[in-house]
């Protein structure tokens, strides 16, 4: 697996945060500003420039016990504070899958 | 069903033990998931949007009631009570945890079932055909020589490390229900002038970003030199397969750039090395693996029993009939296609309390097997003619008889952007509104035989390519785009669709679906003449000018 800290170039177009899955159950985590990880995007830590991202991926990498496959995922931020995924992607991977989770289930 | 001797079960179980230490040391911290990542893919788990994936091998499709029981426990206890049977017959389930991966294993391992091989870069699930041994016509059942490949190849530490995954398909039959000529080698089963059975070799097929459809490398092997061309094939992959370029790495494309006559030169002066070595199939052994495999002791039983003439009065019975039962090769039976594809619901999923129920069914109606097939349907292959009625209505109770195999809500589809962490956009959502507008029995009917195939990226686990009308969710300025194809087939006459034009949004393609139907049904000369005759005979002009003239 290449490490994302091995991208030459890390580029962000927008307040960003790092995610990755837990690495014990697979569920989808926010690296935050504690150093640690929660299932919370509320709780996420924002980065707003390149720099700020590599060093969050940096330490998120590091983690390697706590989550896998760390990266960095763009988010909006409104006025009042709350974070909201930036994309589909993300917003599946936060609310679930759009199907109802098996219509046989 | 086949047996497993004492290797096979100590096989499995020892795989459960060195994964649970694995998983052990992974959670410690003594395994980096870079060390990790190899050895899980090993055992079928990659890691999702949401959670953990695994993915079970059903050996060429073919399941006994106690290890369908036991996919719906694993199911029940380890994950949000349901399954996703793919279109290599596998089973999926999408929401594992990984400190209780090796329990789940070891409740699997108990019946016989395990993971290996249906992930990383080695030989995957040996798939055939679902009515494998039941087909009426059938050269010989081709679950034997699957099993033999199964056998030599699991764990070989030759093909351990390909240079790509690769996927081989066997069919015994005229009609190819396996889909031989999109997998990286293709077998058809046949005879030779002197009755002695052997296989057509094909090779290079394939989806995903460089589609193809495979070539014929020689037109027969003989039965006993099968595992030394195999074999031959595989090494000079090996030997010169990409492994510098994922996208490149797939035999398609070192057989579209040697180009089959330089290839199959390749192979033959590999296999002339090795084919009169070990390698060369002793007939006992084939005899053993046959008879490994047992087969139901038949009644003799009336072509049209009292049961059916009486049941063909329902009209519901008979709309089930006419498209999930199927001729059987023993007088009196049928093989019946159950449909994992009602209305609005995800293709190809079934949660745990239908597999314990159908369990139950294949053990009251047709020997205690069950069949999974590569359109993400299952199927009953041994039942008795007189007891269609009787099983039709237990399936309806259960959700499971949704007259519609192979008709226009027969979709196959990927799981996409819901799941999957490779995809662009969603391919579920696309099916269950597809199966809604063609909800209509009636419609369906008429409209008649059409496959839809849809994936939700670029590596076309829904075969979108040989679907008749395929559809391929991308991603374009942050949104989800699909672009349609019409004229993909992926039976014997293999072929790749064409697309009709410009991607359309997400909204749209339900529109856009219908105005296809809508052009087909205009447009075919009589109502027997099928879609692809009519894709066939026209070409895709017509189609999109029906599409496109209003958008």
């Amino acid at each position: 697996m290449t490490s994302p800290l091995e991208q030459k170039k890390i580029k962000i177009a927008g307040p960003s945060i790092v995610t990755a899955n837990r690495t014990w159950d697979g569920i989808v985590v926010y690296r935050t500003a504690a150093k640690s990880w929660s299932a919370d995007l509320s709780e996420a830590a924002i980065v707003r420039n390149s720099d700020e991202a590599k060093a969050l991926l940096a330490e998120s990498v590091a983690d390697d016990v706590g989550a896998i496959g760390p990266y960095i995922a763009p988010v909006q931020v409104g006025a009042d504070g709350k974070i909201e995924p930036g994309n589909l992607r993300e917003q599946i991977r936060r609310t679930g899958v759009t199907i109802g989770q098996s219509a046989q289930a | 069903m086949y047996a497993y001797d004492e290797i096979d079960r100590t096989l499995v179980n020892e795989r459960v033990s060195e994964f649970r230490d694995q998983v052990k040391r992974r959670l410690s911290g003594e395994l980096t998931e870079d060390e990790f990542k190899i050895l899980r893919l090993q055992n079928g788990v990659y890691l999702q949007l949401h959670a953990y994936m695994f993915r079970v091998a059903i050996p060429y499709g073919t399941l006994a009631t106690n290890q369908l029981r036991a996919l719906a426990h694993v199911a029940r206890k380890y994950d949000r009570g349901y399954g996703h049977f793919t279109t290599r017959q596998n089973i999926q389930f999408n929401w594992i945890k990984l400190a209780e991966l090796p329990d789940a294993l070891e409740d699997l391992a108990k019946v016989g079932i395990h993971a290996m091989q249906t992930s990383g870069n080695n030989m995957r699930n040996v798939t055939s055909d679902q009515w494998a041994g039941v087909a009426p016509g059938e050269i010989e059942d081709p679950r034997i020589w699957s099993e033999l490949i199964r056998q030599h190849t699991t764990l070989h530490p030759e093909f351990s490390f390909l240079p790509r995954k690769f996927k081989i398909a066997i069919t015994a039959s005229d009609h190819d229900r396996a889909a031989i000529k999109i997998h990286d080698i293709g077998l058809r089963l046949i005879k030779n002038e002197k009755g002695e059975t052997g296989f057509e070799v094909l090779v290079g097929g394939g989806l995903g970003r460089t589609p193809f459809i495979a070539k014929t490398i020689k037109h027969f092997v003989h039965g006993r030199d099968i595992l030394s061309y195999i074999e031959a094939i595989l090494r000079v992959y090996n030997q010169y397969g990409r492994r510098d370029n994922i996208y490149k790495a797939r035999i398609k494309i070192l057989v579209h750039e040697l180009g089959i006559e330089k290839f199959s030169r390749e192979v033959e002066d590999e296999w002339q090395h090795i084919r009169n070595s070990s390698l060369q199939i002793d007939d006992e052994v084939i005899e053993d693996i046959r008879s490994r495999f047992t087969y139901p002791s038949y009644e003799k039983l009336p072509h049209m029993p009292d049961e059916l003439r009486q049941a063909a009065a329902d009209p519901d019975f008979e709309a089930w009939r006419k498209n999930s039962v199927a001729p059987h090769k023993v007088q009196g039976y049928s093989i019946v296609t159950i449909s994992l594809k009602p209305i609005g619901a995800p293709p190809g999923d079934a949660n745990a309390e239908q597999m314990d129920a159908l369990a139950d069914l294949a053990d009251k109606y047709s020997f205690g097997e069950i069949r999974v097939g590569h359109e993400q349907n299952l199927a009953l292959p041994h039942v008795a003619k007189r007891d269609l009625p009787a099983l039709w209505k237990a399936l309806d109770k259960l959700g499971l008889a949704t007259p519609n195999v192979n008709l226009i809500t027969d979709i196959i589809a990927c799981p996409g952007l819901d799941y999957c962490s490779l995809a662009n956009a969603r391919s579920i959502p696309i099916a269950q509104e597809l199966t809604r507008r063609f909800a209509n029995h009636e419609l369906a009917n008429l409209i008649g035989r059409l496959h839809i195939n849809i994936s939700g990226c670029i590596n076309a686990c829904g075969h979108h390519h040989v679907g008749h009308i395929g559809i391929l969710g991308v991603e374009k300025n942050g949104e989800e785009v699909y672009q349609i194809t019409i004229g993909g087939r992926a039976d014997e006459n293999a072929a790749l669709g064409s697309l009709i034009g410009p991607g359309v949004k997400f909204d749209e393609v339900a529109d856009v679906i219908e105005d296809v139907v809508e052009a087909y049904l205009a447009l075919r000369e009589r109502p027997e003449e099928l879609f692809m005759d009519t894709v066939k005979r026209l070409g895709v002009e017509p189609f999109k000018e029906r599409v496109y003239a209003t958008r």
